[in-house]
């Protein structure tokens, strides 16, 4: 469990330091998440593993447990959210058509361009 | 000891607002759960009223509520990294979506900036509300980002990313029901991209696939944002 605590802490430490040091437009963790992906693959391919493997491993293991209670970190984020109701509610009615507009029109486009895509690629 | 300096003691110490946040967060499971995590059960929505309404009653301010909470906070990098198990493990999947999530990627997250922006302009919103609400999809720390770089209000963007979370994750699961979408790599793709670690926590809730095309989606989404938004911005607002 630490040792998988580590190497999440260790990629995002590594990405953090490549996306400061070298300007790049993602923030560490998605560079360490991108880094872990790549560690994986280079682990696996010398010593295959199962999937089963793989979630019973420290990294899978250390991941399972963040990813299953992810709603958790939200939250104090979220409770920032009661700082600024003063801000919110001046313009309330723009912010809410936008975001509740916005967020489904998103979620379409996003799942429509994926399927036909697919469609396309098997057809 | 005095009871009411017992009581400054803990509203002030990180342990009881720590202690607040998890009891806040087992509270709203259990509710989630015992309605079979129903969408509008949200689990982020829940426990933050259930925490804000602490704050109010005790009139404890957020920066206090904050020295407790960081520690769970702190959590949301690794949990990002951590999202490289589920999207290795199905990594055939992913090869197998590589051109739909491209795709999926630039029209999603064009739609998400240029709908934010042109409604909001529409219904009268200032410059500087405008520019605050481009980057809403994205992730909050990348969002901030990007809002100040263009002339925005990190903490107003920060506030409207959380509720792009909240409302992506509430319509997501009925929106593709609806629509007959079985495709859990696709539905999970899209709750990512459109709303970001909120809406990949309800996806890893309906389904472990969806759960990891979330996670791919809201990495993707977190690079092409930044590029998008000072591109687009100009042409959106005069």
């Amino acid at each position: 469990m630490i040792r998988g605590f580590f190497l999440l802490l260790a990629c995002q430490l590594v990405g953090e330091v490549l996306a400061r040091g070298l300007g790049l437009p993602a923030p560490g963790p998605v560079i360490g998440l991108a880094l872990l992906t790549l560690g994986l693959a280079a682990w696996t391919r010398r010593r295959p593993m199962s999937d089963d493997q793989i979630a019973a491993s420290d990294v899978g293991r250390a991941a399972t447990g963040l990813l299953g209670s992810l709603s958790l970190l939200f939250v104090p984020a979220g409770v920032g959210v009661v700082q600024y109701l003063g801000l919110l509610s001046e313009h309330w009615v723009a912010l809410a058509a936008s975001v509740v507009v916005s967020t489904v029109a998103t979620l379409l486009a996003t799942v429509g361009v994926f399927l036909l895509v697919k469609r396309r690629l098997a057809a | 000891m005095n009871p009411f300096r017992l009581w400054v003691y803990l509203q002030t110490a990180p342990l009881f607002w720590l202690t607040a946040t998890l009891g806040a967060y087992l509270i709203a499971d259990a509710l989630a759960r015992a309605v079979g995590r129903h969408p509008l059960a949200n689990t982020v929505l829940i426990s933050v009223a259930l925490v804000a309404v602490l704050l109010k009653i005790s009139a404890t301010d957020y920066q206090t509520y904050f020295n407790g909470a960081q520690f769970v906070h702190f959590l949301l990098g690794p949990a990002t990294v951590a999202l490289a198990v589920p999207l290795y493990r199905n990594l055939a999947l992913v090869r197998e979506n590589l051109l739909p999530m491209a795709a999926a990627l630039v029209v999603g997250a064009l739609v998400a900036i240029v709908s934010a922006v042109v409604i909001a302009a529409a219904l009268g919103a200032p410059r500087v509300v405008l520019i605050s609400l481009a980057p809403k999809s994205v992730t909050a720390a990348v969002a901030m980002a990007v809002s100040e770089r263009a002339g925005g209000l990190p903490s107003l963007t920060a506030a409207l990313v959380i509720l792009t979370g909240v409302l992506g994750a509430i319509v997501v699961t009925p929106m593709m029901n609806a629509l007959g979408i079985r495709d859990y790599a696709a539905r999970g793709f899209a709750a990512g991209l459109a709303s970001h670690g909120i809406g990949t926590a309800r996806a890893f809730t309906v389904d472990p696939l969806a759960g990891a095309f979330a996670g791919i989606a809201m990495g993707l989404n977190a690079v092409a944002t930044p590029i998008m938004v000072p591109l687009i911005l100009p042409w959106l607002i005069r």
